[in-house]
């Protein structure tokens, strides 16, 4: 009975806890996410946005869930409905299992595999089926469009991310994302020896969660909102949590790879005393008002100079800067052994 | 030259960094926003808002049932049926403005020849029903009584200009 307990109760415990410690956390993220992206475009905008609810607004992104989980789930007539449920289930749990191999601080990481980097580009890669199975199960030519859209876009781009990420992982020499903190906190930060895939990534990122300026899959203007226009209620707000949390999500993966995941930006003192969550929380958001600035900035690409963007200069252009990496790498004999 | 311009701007991002510039400094700018319900923009004396028949200020009402606005009304919203009174003044027995064909143009109390019709400073009569935005000569009239001092100070405010 002892055994039982030790051996697979508690560890089950433990684990869980540990998965609701990161789970409830991101949730709450993800709520204050909204509410800053309507802040922060409401000010570039010269607006205040919502400050009705609760102090400075404090309580609206509340008020939305209870909104949403109050209205009424409508399947549409032609709809696939185990496809039509299955697809935001999707989007949400990919949003949310990748979060396994994030490390917040030294050791703070559920499951410090030695192929994170591949778990989190395989769950990325993942997160088009969502989107492409709301498209077609909506049995709706907008979401059908959007669906379409969002596949050629997000295969796309995850092309150069991919490339971006090999040249950062010849400098690592490991794929464990702890170890790619570990190797910055040697050769300094990643983002000054790869800036220009810094710049790359962070746009293929934009791309890869669907942002403005590459939100062509939404573009309200001619698909309505895309592949999304079928849903309601609970299946919306599953949509919504699962797209916030992919740029939250891809806000980590740049934080880690180019950033120096939890290190202290300045490795002194009183600095390197602050815990190593809250500079890794801060690096996400500043990344993350980036995402919201941008959007607030520039307008909509059109599909074909999207796609020409992809492959016409990042894919050649990252390509490019591997090959010199690894050159350099090789003749200045500083591959990691 | 202006091809190492070219290329250094595409290539340095200068110019979507520019852009950035210009969208974080409205970001710190002080905000336009007013926080409507408490706060609320200066009207025009001339503003068209909701409709209100006036008296005199013996308390007879002005409206003689000309049923110039009527014929002028563009919307049609403007229903009028009149008689003679027992001591022979020619009044309404009925005139009834429907809110929710009316465009508010203002040419009705363009047309009144004794400034009986007006168009006053209240947007805010949105109403649950489509019922209640039938407006019938009590309505009119009691809108009237309310918005009195605000509608002559208005008028008198825009005389000089007409």
């Amino acid at each position: 009975m002892a055994e039982l307990w030790t051996g697979y109760v508690w560890p089950t415990v433990m684990i869980v806890a540990r998965i609701l410690a990161i789970v409830l956390p991101f949730m709450l993220a993800v709520a204050y996410l909204t509410l800053a992206e309507r802040k922060v475009i409401g000010a570039i905008q010269m607006r205040k946005g919502p400050n009705v609810v609760g102090p400075f607004g404090l309580l609206q992104p509340i008020a939305d869930g209870l909104k949403l989980f109050f209205k009424e789930t409508i399947i549409p007539t032609g709809a696939n409905k185990a496809v039509f449920f299955l697809s935001p289930a999707l989007t949400f749990i990919l949003a949310l299992v990748a979060w396994a191999v994030i490390p917040f601080d030294e050791g703070w990481v559920l499951a410090n595999i030695n192929v994170g980097v591949l778990y989190l580009f395989a769950i990325s890669s993942l997160g088009v089926y969502g989107i492409i199975m709301a498209g077609w199960a909506s049995n709706s030519k907008y979401a059908f469009l959007g669906g379409l859209r969002a596949a050629a876009q997000m295969v796309s781009y995850e092309v150069s991310i991919g490339f971006v990420m090999i040249s950062v992982l010849l400098c690592v020499g490991s794929l464990n994302l702890s170890d790619i903190v570990h190797a910055q906190a040697e050769r300094g930060w990643f983002v000054f020896w790869h800036l220009p895939m810094f710049v790359i990534f962070y746009t293929s990122c934009l791309a890869e969660t669907n942002r403005s300026p590459f939100d062509l899959l939404e573009a309200e203007s001619e698909l309505v909102t895309g592949y999304n226009v079928e849903y309601s209620s609970m299946t919306f707000a599953l949509f919504y949590l699962g797209e916030y949390g992919n740029m939250i999500l891809v806000c980590a993966m740049t934080t880690v790879l180019f950033l120096g995941g939890w290190l202290s930006p300045i490795p002194f003192a009183p600095f390197t005393l602050i815990p190593g969550v809250i500079w890794f929380a801060l690096k996400v958001s500043v990344l993350l008002f980036g995402f919201l600035w941008i959007r607030a900035t520039f307008p909509r690409y059109r599909f074909d100079q999207l796609m020409r963007l992809g492959w016409k200069v990042f894919l050649p252009f990252s390509l490019v800067w591997l090959v010199l990496t690894a050159g350099v790498l090789e003749y200045a004999d500083l591959l990691p052994k | 030259m202006s091809f190492l311009d070219r290329t250094a701007r595409t290539w340095l991002l200068t110019e979507l960094l520019s852009g950035m510039a210009v969208t974080l400094r409205y970001f710190f700018t002080p905000k336009v926003t007013i926080n409507y319900p408490f706060e609320k923009n200066p009207l025009s004396p001339r503003f068209r808002g909701e409709h209100a028949l006036r008296r005199y200020p013996n308390g007879e009402e002005r409206c003689i049932a000309c049923k110039l606005c009527e014929a002028v009304c563009p919307a049609q919203a403007i229903t009028i049926e009149a008689e003679p009174r027992a001591d022979g003044s020619r009044r309404t027995t009925r005139y009834d403005i429907d809110m929710t064909k009316c465009i508010y143009c203002g040419f009705c109390q363009e047309a009144c020849p004794v400034d009986a019709i007006v168009e006053g400073p209240n947007f805010e009569f949105a109403a649950e029903t489509r019922a209640e935005l039938m407006y019938d000569k009590a309505k009119l009239l009691s809108n009237g009584d309310r918005w009195e001092t605000e509608l002559a100070a208005r008028l008198n405010a825009d005389a000089p200009y007409r």
